[in-house]
């Protein structure tokens, strides 16, 4: 029942239409137009499943017929020089259970709920304290560079026990990391810094231990200290990136609609903000990897055993079914009042983001202060002009320059 | 409604407590779910529903019935 393409199968990572920054590229968009699953092209010249359809991207996902372990053949990699770097010491993202499940259990403590809901005043801290500095700087002034990324990175600095001083080298390496552009050689040296970097730190952590993240994963004998670092990785990197381009992307577009914007000053719809522009800007535009274990069954596809599927996590978030009807706005466009629980943008299954609490609470936090606190905030050039990182594997604006 | 979770299969998201604090906790440890010993309010069955289809380990088992049936303890088995 395998289904035969009828139109050109796109090659991936597809392209933004830089027309409509918001949007995912457009190839993702007509290939759900065109049914749930489609076939597409990786960099590398093989072909692959791209999965647009909500059902069948929880399915990809939760479902362990399809691995996420990086060393399984035929699995798909979606930017250059990936294959030989993640395969070398997979983080736990990149592993299949039980060995995902024990090495994510060892820091599932941190980012309990309760744990991250004692971290709000912390949190409230570090965002008051950004805006402080941007606006005692003036206008205009780069919303990403003196809020947006500042904030997640001190929060993560702050868990991890990793000090702030650092965060320029390790700020600039993790971009490197997920930039598609990048060269293998630049990706592999990224990479092996911040590894060496927190493996040090781990050993140093051992001697004078703090209350953090770290501190915990190396007083354990149960872990090399490369899968320390490779962890500690992770989080650095998961935990700035995403949330820095959420913050971002987030405020582009809530500048676009201020009259929405005000819903963010009520206590009660706030969370429920949130969880519609995670639903609509959905970051992680480049999709989640896994490849098939068995021949499965997906919708009216057969997707053998060995074949790679890429789950296309924006355009499952735009499920009209799902998300529209009633009297809501067409689900690609931001609609605040939106019930949108059921999106996917932090994935799905026993992968699912770690960190969604803590990323919750820092996007309400930051967002609601923002414009609470500067109620004039606008754009300080045309929106054309904003450029997206439509190279890089979390998407975003490179900068946002504001005024207030 | 009957609901029963089954620890082997929580991953610690949390979803399932931001969709319904008052009936699903969290251990303090691992982060594991458990659920109030008392069966959810009427008011609380469609977030319960959902929480159960959010859940992405799969962990939360809703049976619908005769109301009020209780509460299923911690595992499926019991
Ligand atoms: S939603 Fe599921 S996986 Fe997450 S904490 Fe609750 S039971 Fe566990």
């Amino acid at each position: 029942m395998t289904s035969t393409p009828t139109t050109q199968a796109p090659l991936l990572p597809a392209r933004h239409d830089t027309r409509c920054p918001f949007n995912p590229p457009p190839a993702y968009t007509e290939a759900a137009a065109t049914g749930p699953v489609s076939r597409a092209e990786l960099p590398d010249g093989t072909s692959c499943w791209l999965v647009t359809g909500y059902q069948e991207v929880r399915t990809v996902l939760s479902d362990s017929r399809f691995s996420a372990d990086v060393r399984r053949p035929g699995f798909p990699f979606l930017t250059t020089g990936q294959r030989e770097i993640l395969a070398v010491t997979p983080s736990f993202v990149r592993l299949d259970d039980p060995e995902h499940a024990r090495l994510r259990r060892m820091v599932t403590g941190d980012f309990l709920i309760k744990r991250v809901e004692a971290r709000r005043p912390a949190i409230q801290r570090i965002v008051d304290e950004a805006l402080d500095r941007m606006t005692a700087a003036g206008a205009p002034a780069d919303l990403v560079t003196h809020f947006a990324l500042p904030v997640p990175s001190l929060v993560i600095c702050l868990l991890l026990g990793v000090p702030y001083a650092d965060r320029e080298a390790f700020q600039e390496r993790s971009r490197l990391l997920l930039s598609i552009e990048a060269g293998r050689e630049e990706t592999a040296r990224a990479r092996i810094e911040l590894l060496d970097y927190l493996g040090e730190l781990a050993v140093r952590k051992r001697e004078h231990p703090g209350d953090d993240i770290l501190s915990r994963l190396a007083a354990r004998d149960d872990l090399t200290p490369r899968q320390i670092a490779t962890t500690g990785v992770l989080l650095l990197v998961a935990g700035h990136e995403t949330t820095a381009n959420m913050i971002g992307l987030s405020t582009a577009m809530l500048l676009r609609h201020p009259e929405q914007a005000a819903r963010l000053a009520d206590p009660a719809a706030l969370p429920g903000a949130v969880e519609e522009l995670l639903r609509l800007l959905t970051i992680a535009h480049a999709g989640v990897p896994r490849v098939a274990l068995e021949d499965v069954e997906l919708g009216d596809t057969l997707v053998r055993a060995g074949e790679g599927v890429i789950a296309m996590l924006s355009t499952a978030n735009r499920d009209e079914e799902l998300f529209g009807g009633g009297d809501r706005l067409p689900t690609d466009e931001l609609d605040l009042d939106r019930d949108a629980r059921r999106h996917v943008a932090f994935g799905f299954g026993v992968h699912q983001c770690l960190g969604q609490p803590l990323a919750r609470a820092e996007l309400q936090i930051a967002l609601a202060t923002l414009f609470r606190r500067l109620p004039g905030l606008r754009l300080a050039v045309p929106e054309s002009e904003l450029e997206f990182r439509t190279e890089a594997v979390i998407y975003g604006p490179k900068s946002l320059p504001v005024a207030w | 409604m009957q609901v029963s979770v089954d620890p082997d299969r929580c991953c610690s998201s949390g979803q399932c407590v931001m969709t319904v604090p008052g009936f699903f906790e969290q251990d303090d440890e691992d982060g594991l779910v458990r659920i109030r010993p008392t069966a959810p309010e009427p008011a609380q069955y469609a977030d319960v529903r959902l929480a159960a289809e959010l859940c992405p380990g799969g962990a939360i088992t809703v049976t619908e019935g005769a109301e009020p049936v209780g509460h299923a303890g911690h595992g499926p088995a019991r």
